[in-house]
């Protein structure tokens, strides 16, 4: 079977219009971070989390009363799947900036139950003792607690963005030294243009960026370059092939031979990714969305962004005219 | 043409049979058990084996399995009814000396545990448990050493019989003597440098005063912190088996956190409560000489200090330490022999010893106070209730010191290496307080910076999760990739399915942590691992399309995508690499199985689907292909 069949599509041609749209979408993104910023997850900002899962139904309302009675204000409770599950969310705590406000949370929630954890250790359904009763399943199940320190917090968010640098800088010089720097320059140009869309659209979007949302656009970083890089081998190899035309004729005879893998690649990575965000589970949601958006993204701009700023760089044929054979190289490693 | 010889098809063996023999321990799913590790110079073995089948045999249970081995015994039952009720048993008969912990044991069979089998190792996030991130105060550790030095120099001086003005600690750091004259200072220097070597002496002079300006020596500095961390894993190690969980980690990262993991833990505010606390002991003698109604009225005397009583009113007690907790070495709660009253026995090490045998045999009929102190690292706050920050925009913390005299017992005896306090409010007091004890002083204040903890059911729900997201994820790429490439695309499902092998055996036998961002890592290989095969297949058609033979397409399809596949995999994992380096959690096992996943979905995707093609179509006549 086949989907599309030899296409014969001048992208280079199309460049100054989809550079444009890029451009528009990164000011975009920019513009909502600047005027929005982003909507941090408490890995970044520190804070406390807390989820937990109620026998039945239960009101907002209610918990908020209860937390304030507490003295855990501020505090953002939603709902999540059903009306009963809740997660609360609360800044750092002013006069307990520690993991003790986690520890209250609970306290506060068992509290109008008159049920206290007993000390189990055993995975499996929390029991606690009520005033009337020995150990019963809790009504108010923990599924999950959260707590992040404040410089931790930022500590976390320094690392992350030193981490994106770095993967950059170490591609960049990878590819520099398999192709040639003008290529380096372009994938790594279009790796940035990934995740800045990306990073807008979680922006505009209000999309919770935690620590799991960095690693995905890591990856995405991986699978925009590999894109990328598919469609440079195949220009690196038709110049050498290909004596006549010129960069942009080879460019879009290139990307249109990889259009298909491009296209398909796309498609069966998204299949997956699809799978993970709606059978998942909620704490990999955010996760599958980022790489999502990255995945799209970064496809389109293996097509239309990396090659045309290694055009803009000004790409000769001598650039690709190998100083070695390369290719005798590989031969040797050939299966 | 396309025919591989037979040692490839060998090799492609000797991968494929351990690949499956090593995911296979996966399959065989869990056993209710429990887990016993000694607890201190206790040790789980053969005695403590024997001893816990008889005491569970008299109660008609016998286990389906026990195994002892380095890490303690493991007793597997046929239902978690058995082991709960084989728990209470064992922990009655062997009582404070062991952890007795329940688990989940792996049903793996002796033979493929024989040969290093194991089932993955899941993290906590899909098993259930707490997860603590602590940091050590360790420049509090160095300031408490400064504090110790002021000590020591005036001992030294005043023994060395140099006249000194004043010893203080300077504001900067570091610590200031101001001397009388110079060659008073001169004397100084050559004493101090002598004795106390980890100090660095400066000269200066100061409001026309000759001084020395000492500071601790930076090997001394970092000596010092690593001490602190050192002997705070000593002692979180310590308070986790107090805990009973089996499998806890206790480990080192950077060179001021420690990572507790404690799996299956459901009660987090206990674990918080024994892992948080610093606590220690301080004996002092009270001082009787003085009278205690004229220091409450304010005029305590020198050497002398008002301490709050835990039975209420006040205590007053010599300045001097006679030895802290550092020097004790065991505390169990126990029952008084006479009168059966709760008390905590104690054991001291040798210093300790010696110095208890020589105060209390001076002062036989005085009273001796413990004093409990606890340390609380608090952040500081302003009259709003909101966080103070310096400088640097960090929050300032405050340590609280809790000072309480426990007890003050009317010494009756020369006493020694063992003695017992008693005086407590019940047996529960005790127990608390034992355990504290045992687990040591601690070096310096922890706080803990990152906490996630997961219950049993989400933890079950999301390897549930994860797990159909796996398959499901698989079943459509292998559905699309076999209508879309018929023939080569059944033979990239197949390798498919062994790609997923693979990395689970790889897992397996690394007992890398599998966690809930490491499924989405495995799904999202399947997704690229296609990837290659796309490539070659692609290309293969491209050669048809160009009227090349099939059997030539084959081979030039494979070789010219090769380096295309090299490089573009090896650039995902430069960023997979980069991943593991920073992340943290979580995230590390993304880049884990991220990193696997890249290198075994390599070896299939070319290798493998080349090994089944060339079995297929190799050394035939072809007029077409199935592609």
């Amino acid at each position: 079977m086949e989907l599309i069949g030899t296409t014969n599509i001048d992208f280079m041609g199309r460049r100054k219009l989809a550079l444009m749209c890029s451009a528009i979408l990164i000011l975009v993104g920019f513009g909502s971070l600047f005027s929005r910023g982003l909507n941090w997850g408490i890995e970044f900002t520190g804070g406390t989390l807390v989820e937990v899962a109620y026998e039945a139904p239960i009101q907002i309302e209610d918990i908020r009363a209860q937390l304030e009675e507490a003295g855990l204000s501020d505090a953002v409770v939603q709902y999540f799947g059903t009306s009963r599950d809740v997660s609360i969310r609360l800044p750092v705590i002013a006069e307990e900036g520690t993991a003790e406000v986690s520890t209250r949370t609970l306290e506060a929630l068992r509290g109008p139950f008159g049920e206290v954890l007993t000390a189990t250790t055993d995975n499996r359904v929390q029991q606690c003792i009520r005033d009337d009763s020995g150990p019963v399943p809790c009504t108010v199940q923990m599924r999950r607690i959260e707590f992040i320190g404040p410089q931790f917090g930022e500590e976390l968010a320094e690392t992350g963005g030193l981490a994106m640098l770095a993967a950059l800088a170490l591609i960049m010089l990878y590819v520099a030294f398999r192709f040639e720097w003008k290529f380096a320059v372009g994938s790594v140009a279009a790796l940035a243009h990934d995740v800045l869309i990306a990073i807008g659209i979680f922006s505009i979007l209000q999309l919770e960026f935690t620590q799991q949302v960095l690693a995905a656009l890591l990856a995405v970083i991986g699978y925009s370059l590999n894109d990328t890089i598919v469609v440079f081998d195949r220009i690196r190899e038709n110049f050498r092939k290909v004596r006549k035309g010129t960069p942009v004729e080879i460019m879009n005879k290139s990307i249109n031979q990889t259009l298909r893998r491009t296209l398909l690649t796309s498609v069966t990575t998204l299949l997956v990714l699809f799978a993970l965000f709606f059978l998942g589970g909620e704490v990999i949601r955010g996760f599958a969305l980022a790489l999502i958006i990255g995945v799209i993204v970064g496809t389109y701009s293996s097509i239309f962004v990396a090659s045309p700023i290694v055009l803009t760089l000004g790409l000769s044929r001598d650039d690709m005219m190998p100083i070695k054979k390369e290719g005798a190289d590989q031969e040797k490693i050939l299966p | 043409m396309n025919r591989y010889p037979l040692w490839k098809y060998l090799i492609m063996l000797a991968v494929v049979i351990p690949g499956l023999l090593y995911a296979l321990p996966n399959l065989y799913g869990e056993d209710p058990g429990i887990q016993i590790a000694g607890i201190g110079s206790f040790a789980a073995d053969q005695a403590t084996l024997t001893q816990v089948e008889r005491a569970l045999s008299e109660q008609d249970i016998v286990p389906s399995r026990a195994v002892l081995d380095s890490s303690g015994i493991r007793l597997r039952f046929t239902d978690t009814e058995t082991q709960l009720k084989a728990k209470d048993v064992v922990q009655d008969e062997l009582k404070n000396d062991y952890t007795v912990a329940l688990s989940l044991l792996p049903a793996t069979p002796n033979w493929l545990s024989s040969i290093g089998g194991a089932p993955m190792y899941l993290g906590l996030d899909l098993r259930g448990g707490v997860h603590f991130l602590m940091e050590v105060d360790v420049d509090g550790a160095a300031d408490n050493a400064e504090q110790r030095y002021v000590g020591d120099l005036r001992t030294i001086l005043r023994e060395a019989k140099i006249r000194y003005l004043t010893i203080r600690r300077s504001t900067g750091g570091g610590i200031g003597i101001k001397f009388r004259d110079e060659a008073q200072r001169d004397k100084g220097r050559q004493v101090i440098a002598d004795d106390l070597v980890q100090l660095k002496l400066e000269d200066r002079d100061r409001e026309g005063k000759p001084f020395i300006h000492a500071t601790l020596r930076e090997d001394a500095v970092s000596e010092i912190k690593n001490f602190a961390l050192q002997q705070n894993m000593t002692s979180l190690r310590n308070r986790v088996d107090e805990l009973g969980v089996a499998e806890p980690v206790v480990q080192q990262q950077g060179d001021r956190r420690i990572v507790v993991q404690l799996p299956g833990v459901q009660d987090t505010a206990r674990a918080k409560e024994i892992l948080g606390r610093t606590a220690t002991l301080e004996i002092k003698l009270v001082d009787e000489e003085h009278d205690l109604q004229s220091a409450l009225r304010g005029s305590v005397p020198a050497g002398s200090k008002l301490y709050p009583s835990r039975r209420g009113g006040q205590i007053l007690l010599q300045n001097r330490l006679i030895y802290s907790g550092h020097n004790i070495v065991d505390a169990a709660a126990g029952r008084d022999q006479l009168n059966g009253s709760p008390v905590v026995h104690i054991t001291l090490d040798s210093r300790g010893a010696e110095i208890n045998q020589r105060v209390t045999g001076e002062n036989v009929g005085k009273r001796m106070a413990v004093v409990f102190v606890e340390d609380r690292s608090e952040t500081k706050v302003n009259a709003e209730g909101l966080p103070v920050l310096n400088e640097e925009g960090e929050v300032v913390k405050v340590r609280k010191r809790i000072e309480e005299v426990i007890t003050a017992p009317v010494i009756r005896e020369q006493l020694g290496k063992r003695f017992q306090i008693e005086g407590l409010d019940g047996s529960a007091e005790a127990q608390d307080l034992a355990l504290l004890l045992r687990a040591g002083a601690l070096a310096a204040p922890v706080d803990i910076i990152e906490e996630r903890t997961v219950g049993p059911s989400l933890g079950r729900d999301n390897i549930e999760k994860g797990f159909r997201s796996v398959v499901i994820g698989f079943l459509l790429v292998l559905v699309f990739m076999f209508v879309y490439y018929r023939t080569f695309g059944a033979v990239a499902g197949s390798v498919l399915v062994l790609n997923l092998v693979l990395i689970v055996s790889a897992l397996s036998l690394l007992q890398a942590t599998l966690t809930l961002p490491g499924v989405a890592g495995i799904v999202l290989t399947v997704g690229m691992a296609v990837d290659a095969n796309v490539l070659i297949f692609e290309r293969i058609r491209e050669e048809i399309r160009n009227g090349n033979s099939p059997q030539a397409s084959i081979h030039v399809g494979y070789e010219k995508a090769f380096g295309t596949i090299f490089d573009a995999n090896f650039t995902t994992l430069i960023a997979a690499i980069v991943l593991f380096s920073i992340g943290s959690g979580p995230v590390k096992g993304f880049a884990v199985t991220l990193s696997i996943g890249i290198i075994t979905s390599m070896f299939t995707a070319i290798w493998g689907t080349r090994a089944l093609i060339n079995l297929i179509y190799g050394g035939r006549r072809l007029s077409k292909l199935a592609i």
